[in-house]
């Protein structure tokens, strides 16, 4: 019967110890004697193994590891432990296993300088993939034929069409709650009629298109991102070079154009269904009926409120799109890096967008569109 | 008196017959059936090769044995002790008795390759302290044919046939009783694939190990496998000897066996057996 690791060390009359271990020495049994065989402070002068019943690589490694710790000699092994010493004895050896950890300040300063090139090398590149799409347009234009209006087709629909429900959801319950929330505190100065205008005017300016940006750079911009950088994984894009395909025109134009002009509807398509919400609003709980309320927003609101929001809209698309596929093309190496490059390219494009629209606000403000 | 009987349990090896025994296992998708009726049994202490066309199932029957796919009907054992009965994560005991090796190394890509080797140490004995912990894990390393200075890299930083040795530096972490190995050669270059052979050969040698080897590679079916298993019409039509499924008149096999490509690899056997270079040796002694 097998029992489990255990050791006894015999004193001589030298102080001398001989150790001698007996049951199984396996991974599952030393880790309760290692502690008490480390501690072991007398000089042994032989390890005995005859009682050992059972041993692995890890008991045989232990063993090893005494024998050259107190340089002694291995009695008593059997034909399988002999065999199991000679094979570890030949791997001992003191590599690290831990990645190699460099000091803080330049662990600091490292991280510091890669962030500062990485930008600069990143401003190039963008500059650099900016160029490209210029001369993708360029042959397009120059060459029609090589326009891929099918891929076009196909961008449109899944920009626009396949995201009409979430964005007109999403601006139905913005236009409630602007006009829930706006009518509350309008009501202060007896003003619940200016209600109108400010559902009107707000998603027409700002929010429709805004919001709408935002939507788009988290469910098409990401997209772009996760399937061009995919498609670099695997080769595609290689492989589309290599036919004399250019990535540039078969995939990244088609992109941009699609997500450029869907932008325009589905900010318009935000901006009205986010009125009718409002009015919605309106006919529930302000007393203002459902179509006075339409009427009303043809009076209050200017027209270029309405320009202000389109103009800015295929801009925003531009820049949900562009971000999108600059950095799928920019994926290599591994799939850890598609989704880093797809989170950046939703956290650039949003950030982007709200960049430009201040400064869209003060420049629409500044030529009188008040 | 239970925990005697665990003691008991952790310090013995497994002394029957056979250490995985499948019988009737019944595996299907939907509609698709993948093994009917598919019985096996795996001697201790050989090397079983386990080849079948593509899609005939052999990943699936060898996921069925380690427990990550639960089969329709039948029974497996592993140890005597029934997969098939037991609760997907229920801890039977067994998991600590074997080690496998995933078609891509399936390595823990936060982890160097060192730290790798230590995860199942540290799952299943934390009793053993942290520095006996690195020295098993640098040893592994080492004996499974890596370079020094490979234990603290991460897996992206190592070529295939590394990332292949590092998985069974992994498996063979814990001193496994059986070894699964799924395709170890595929991918690689005939070298390296003809240094993995030798590898899992020593091992078996120098451990005692039973390995269940998935593969597609006729060279090393010749090389090193004791026994083959072959997997077809849903079963297993054949387990033998290579000679003995020679012997056998089923299409596949001879078409198998006896194409160009296993031809050559026969003659390259016998011409390797014939001249008795390279004798698998362990290094070091």
């Amino acid at each position: 019967m097998t029992g489990l690791a255990n050791f006894a060390v015999e004193h001589d009359e030298q102080g001398r110890g001989k150790l001698s271990l007996s049951g199984a020495l396996l991974v599952s049994t030393v880790g309760e004697i290692d502690h008490g065989l480390e501690a072991i402070d007398v000089p042994l002068v032989s390890v005995d193994l005859s009682q050992v019943e059972e041993i692995d690589t890890v008991g045989a490694w232990i063993v090893c590891r005494l024998s050259q710790r107190h340089d002694v000699e291995i009695l008593g092994a059997s034909e399988r432990a002999q065999r199991l010493l000679s094979a570890v004895h030949g791997a001992s050896n003191d590599a690290d296993i831990k990645p190699p950890v460099e000091p803080l300040w330049e662990r600091v300063t490292g991280f510091l300088g890669t962030k500062v090139t990485g930008m600069g090398i990143g401003l190039v590149q963008v500059v650099g993939f900016l160029g490209q799409i210029l001369i993708g347009m360029g042959n397009i234009i120059l060459h029609p034929s090589r326009f891929r209006g099918r891929a076009l087709v196909h961008q449109l629909e899944l920009v626009g069409v396949a995201s009409l429900p979430i964005i007109g959801l999403m601006s139905f319950l913005i236009g409630i709650v602007i006009a829930q929330q706006g009518a509350v505190q309008l009501s202060q100065f007896g003003a619940e009629a200016l209600t109108v205008n400010l559902v009107g005017r707000i998603t027409l300016r700002e929010l429709g298109v805004l919001m709408t940006a935002i939507m788009v750079a988290g469910r098409s911009g990401s997209a772009f991102a996760a399937q061009l950088g995919t498609m670099k994984l695997t080769e595609e894009v290689d492989a589309m070079r290599t036919i004399g395909i250019s990535p540039i025109e078969a995939l990244v134009i088609p992109r941009i154009l699609a997500c450029t002009f869907m932008m325009i509807l589905l900010g318009f398509y935000a901006s009205v269904v986010a009125i009718i919400g409002g009015a919605v609003v309106g006919e529930l709980s302000l007393g203002i009926p459902f179509f006075t309320f339409l009427e009303r927003i043809k009076d209050v609101v200017p027209i270029y409120d309405l320009w202000v929001g389109l103009l800015k809209a295929p801009v925003f698309g531009l820049i949900v799109a562009l971000a999108g596929c600059y950095h799928g093309m920019q994926v290599k190496g591994n799939s850890e890096e598609v989704g880093r490059r797809t989170t950046m390219a939703v956290v650039s494009a949003i950030f982007a967008v709200i960049v430009l629209d201040a400064f869209f606000a003060v420049f629409f403000t500044k030529i009188g569109w008040v | 008196m239970v925990d005697d009987e665990n003691g008991l349990r952790k310090a013995r090896r497994f002394q029957g017959e056979y250490p995985v025994v499948v019988e009737g296992l019944v595996n299907r998708f939907g509609e698709q059936v993948v093994h009917d009726n598919l019985s096996l049994k795996v001697k201790r202490g050989e090397i079983l090769g386990v080849v079948g066309g593509s899609g005939t199932g052999k990943s699936v029957l060898m996921r069925s044995i380690i427990g990550l796919q639960i089969p329709a009907e039948g029974s497996i054992e592993v140890f005597g002790q029934s997969i098939t009965n037991a609760e997907p994560d229920e801890d039977i005991g067994v998991r600590r008795r074997w080690g496998v090796l995933f078609q891509g190394g399936a390595l823990f890509s936060t982890l160097t390759v060192g730290e790798n080797v230590e995860v199942p140490l540290r799952q299943f004995f934390p009793e053993i302290s942290d520095e006996l912990r690195a020295d098993i894990a640098r040893y592994k390393v080492m004996l499974s044919g890596l370079p020094e200075d490979a234990a603290s890299k991460y897996p992206s930083q190592l070529s295939g046939g590394m990332r292949k040795r590092a998985g069974l530096a992994r498996a063979l972490a814990l001193d496994p009783e059986v070894l699964f190995l799924d395709e170890p050669t595929a991918g690689l270059d005939p070298v390296g694939a003809s240094k993995i052979d030798r590898l899992t050969k020593e091992l078996k040698e120098t451990l005692g190990l039973t390995v269940f080897l998935i593969t597609h590679d006729l060279d090393t079916l010749h090389a090193i496998c004791d026994r083959v298993a072959v997997l077809a019409d849903k079963q297993v039509i054949a387990v033998g000897t290579i000679p003995e499924l020679l012997a056998t008149d089923h299409p596949w096999i001879q078409e198998y066996f006896n194409g160009p490509r296993g031809r050559a690899a026969q003659d390259s056997s016998t011409r390797r057996d014939s001249i008795e270079i390279d004798k698998p040796r362990v290094s070091g002694d």
